[in-house]
């Protein structure tokens, strides 16, 4: 009871401060009453050129969303007002370019990181950070490596590529019923543990993989190795990589009149695609991990927000979103943005956010992370099943 | 066999694309023995302002057959890329016709950063998708499949190389072309007005590019800023891999990287026994003109020149 009446009374002095704060504000900070507001320093890192900048950018912009949202609310922490500052920076999707840019926010002194994008970035970058001791919130990193390597710093608010693979492998075997698979991955850290989980689970099910082909995150052309894959006669080919690689290949596949079902991972699983794959994406199937927008708890208000702020949602934006809010979450618990005091509250955290109740596990892994199959049909994503 | 001849037919469309924008590269080396960097952005423009051509006409509600506003975007591409390269040699190189030969190098590397990031701030950084104008029917071709685009590619790309071939090999522009390239200051004592054929040079590569751009973005679907880059790179050693500054070099290393690399591809991981996969196509493919440029190099069909004074 106490407890309560406590926190609606902070909540009343919040506010009363924040409307202080406004009023204070008119006047350069001079005021020496006022509690001098205290700017902690947020990084955001997600590649915002190169061919996967409309996934960075919406990476970027669902923080930057969070950041604005919990400013504009006003936030106190340890008895100061704070301004969160989101440093919004660009890892091109290249792993020697994270770690230059996560060295980079750690001189400058972040409290937090919310990224990065790619598996293939997060993990080389998330030693600097441990080594740094700040807490970072990947929104979109499902490579298992990520938080396997024991740092008590590394988080995750997005299923991993163990629980999607299973989840995939399921469905080659339950759903689509296929007797030959073939793989295909782009050598990132991301689409290589991606189709190496489906493999393996795929083949203790007894399933035949009957090609295991790669390419590149740059390529256009698939040419050649769906040719090879063809005379090995698959009914299901698999992908591990991107939307901007899958698109082109669906077609390519078509052109060479290879008829198996494309299957691929959240990569695919994009607005991006069904562009790039025109008609010829028809019948595609894909995993995300999480839930879809409509079924996130708060995810049709988000998507109203989002849109008008940013435009159309390419997929990560609620995660980064809700990555951002976590860590705050996790400073007000703790009361103090010291990331030694509150990484234990951002491991304890129980929070209710756009996409689903944020909570880890003790690797930093999100505890029951769910994993949604869709389809392409009629030239949109729909949940299959 | 039909996968033997499905890959030999990949790597032609793929190559004959090589070529095109290798024949750039090579006839700029050949002219300026500068290389022009800047050459895979122009692809990339002609592919993007196509594009935007193509979307203008399909937004106004023009009542043209598709074949139609795909040509009309063509010619749009031919001509702003024509205009585009005229403009780069006049403002980037020529100025530097005389400086150190790292500074045109420089330069060039520039302009393709200049081109490449105006291109992303006026169409952006998604991926742009080709509007399904062009009807795409398929041929059974001996177990292998090819279809029209993939014919209209390669003979497009033929019967330009031959053009090319001709004006270069028979008209009065293609010799003093040849005598500017052979000893520049002796061509103007001759009467050759060499600016005017540098700039036809660069106009004509241009245009050669604007059509590979084309032709890559229908083939594959889309065009992005950043599609320049990996094409030009490619292209860039097909003309080395046929001997930079020779013509027919440029066809004939395009057209081999291109089957090289489909090829490698499709057999290395059958061949290996699954050792190495097909993610060594591109080691396969530069291996290759390592190979080539250890055994000769001036590659191919390149002659070793003597130093120009």
């Amino acid at each position: 009871m106490s407890k309560s009446s406590t926190l609606l009374l902070s909540i009343a002095l919040c506010l009363a401060l924040t409307a202080c704060g406004k009023k204070a504000e008119t006047p350069p900070a001079s005021a020496p009453g006022a509690a001098a507001v205290e700017v902690v320093k947020i990084g955001s890192v997600a590649p915002l050129t190169g061919p996967q900048s409309h996934l960075g950018m919406d990476n970027s912009n669902g923080a930057r969303m969070a950041i604005d949202e919990l400013n504009a609310g006003g936030v106190t922490i340890g008895g100061k007002k704070i301004k969160f500052e989101l440093l919004s920076e660009d890892d091109q999707a290249d792993p020697k370019t994270a770690t230059i840019v996560a060295q980079k926010l750690v001189d400058e002194g972040v409290k937090g990181v919310i990224g990065h994008l790619n598996s293939g970035t997060t993990i080389p970058a998330s030693k600097i950070y441990a080594d740094a001791g700040i807490a970072q919130i990947s929104p979109s990193a499902t490579a298992v490596a990520y938080t396997a390597q024991g740092f008590k710093t590394a988080f995750r608010v997005m299923t991993n590529d163990n629980q999607q693979g299973t989840v995939l492998a399921d469905y080659v075997v339950n759903t689509l019923k296929s007797k030959r698979l073939a793989i295909i991955d782009d050598r990132t850290a991301y689409g290589q543990g991606l189709a190496d989980q489906v493999e393996k689970t795929v083949k203790a099910k007894g399933v035949a993989i009957v090609a295991r082909e790669f390419t590149t995150d740059h390529s256009t052309d698939f040419m050649a190795i769906l040719t090879a894959i063809k005379a090995k006669n698959p009914d299901v080919l698999f992908y591990g990589g991107m939307d901007a690689q899958a698109g082109p290949m669906v077609k390519q596949m078509r052109d060479l009149g290879l008829k198996a079902v494309f299957l691929g991972g959240d990569g695919v699983q994009m607005a991006e695609f069904l562009k790039l794959a025109g008609s010829d994406g028809e019948g595609v199937y894909a995993s995300s991990p999480g839930n879809p927008l409509d079924r996130m708890p708060g995810g049709k208000a988000f998507s109203e927000k989002f849109t008008a702020k940013y435009g159309k949602i390419q997929l990560y934006a609620p995660y980064a979103y809700d990555a951002a809010m976590a860590l705050a979450e996790a400073m007000k618990r703790a009361d103090s943005t010291d990331p030694a005091k509150y990484l234990p509250a951002l491991a304890a955290l129980n929070y209710t956010g756009v996409t689903g109740t944020i909570a880890f596990d003790e690797k930093g892994d999100i505890k029951g992370g769910a994993v949604t199959m869709y389809r392409v049909h009629n030239g949109e994503w729909v949940v299959a099943q | 066999m039909d996968i033997l001849l499905q890959q030999i037919i990949n790597g032609l469309v793929l190559g004959s694309v090589y070529a095109l924008v290798a024949l750039g590269y090579t006839m700029v080396y050949g002219i300026m023995e500068l290389i022009n960097f800047a050459h895979g952005e122009i692809t990339m423009m002609g592919a993007m302002i196509c594009l935007a051509v193509m979307g203008a006409l399909l937004a106004a509600g023009v009542p043209l057959p598709g074949l139609m506003i795909v040509l009309i975007g063509l010619l749009a591409a031919i001509v702003i890329c024509a205009l585009l390269g005229f403009v780069i040699e006049r403002i980037a190189y020529r100025p530097l016709r005389h400086a150190p030969r790292l500074a045109p190098l420089i330069t060039a590397i520039g302009m393709s950063i200049v081109l490449q990031n105006t291109a992303m701030l006026i169409w952006g950084k998604q991926y742009i998708t080709f509007p399904p104008l062009l009807e795409i029917t398929r041929y059974d071709l001996g177990g292998a499949t090819i279809t029209n685009l993939q014919i209209v590619i390669l003979l497009m790309s033929f019967l330009l190389m031959l053009g090319l071939m001709l004006l270069i090999n028979k008209t009065r522009l293609g010799r003093a072309m040849r005598a500017t390239a052979q000893a520049p200051a002796i061509a103007g004592l001759m009467g050759v007005d060499v600016n005017s054929i540098i700039s036809i040079t660069f106009v004509l590569g241009s245009m050669l590019a604007a059509v590979a751009g084309v032709m890559v973005s229908a083939y594959y679907g889309l065009a992005h800023y950043y599609m320049g880059f990996l094409l030009g790179l490619k292209a860039f050693t097909a003309a080395v891999l046929g001997g930079i500054g020779n013509i027919p070099g440029a066809m004939l290393g395009g057209l081999l990287l291109g089957v090289i690399e489909s090829l490698g591809a499709g057999y290395i991981g059958d061949l290996t026994g699954g050792v190495l996969g097909s993610h060594y196509q591109d080691v396969f493919a530069f291996f290759v003109l390592i190979l080539v440029l250890t055994l000769r190099p001036s590659g191919l069909l390149g002659e070793r020149v003597a130093d120009r004074p």
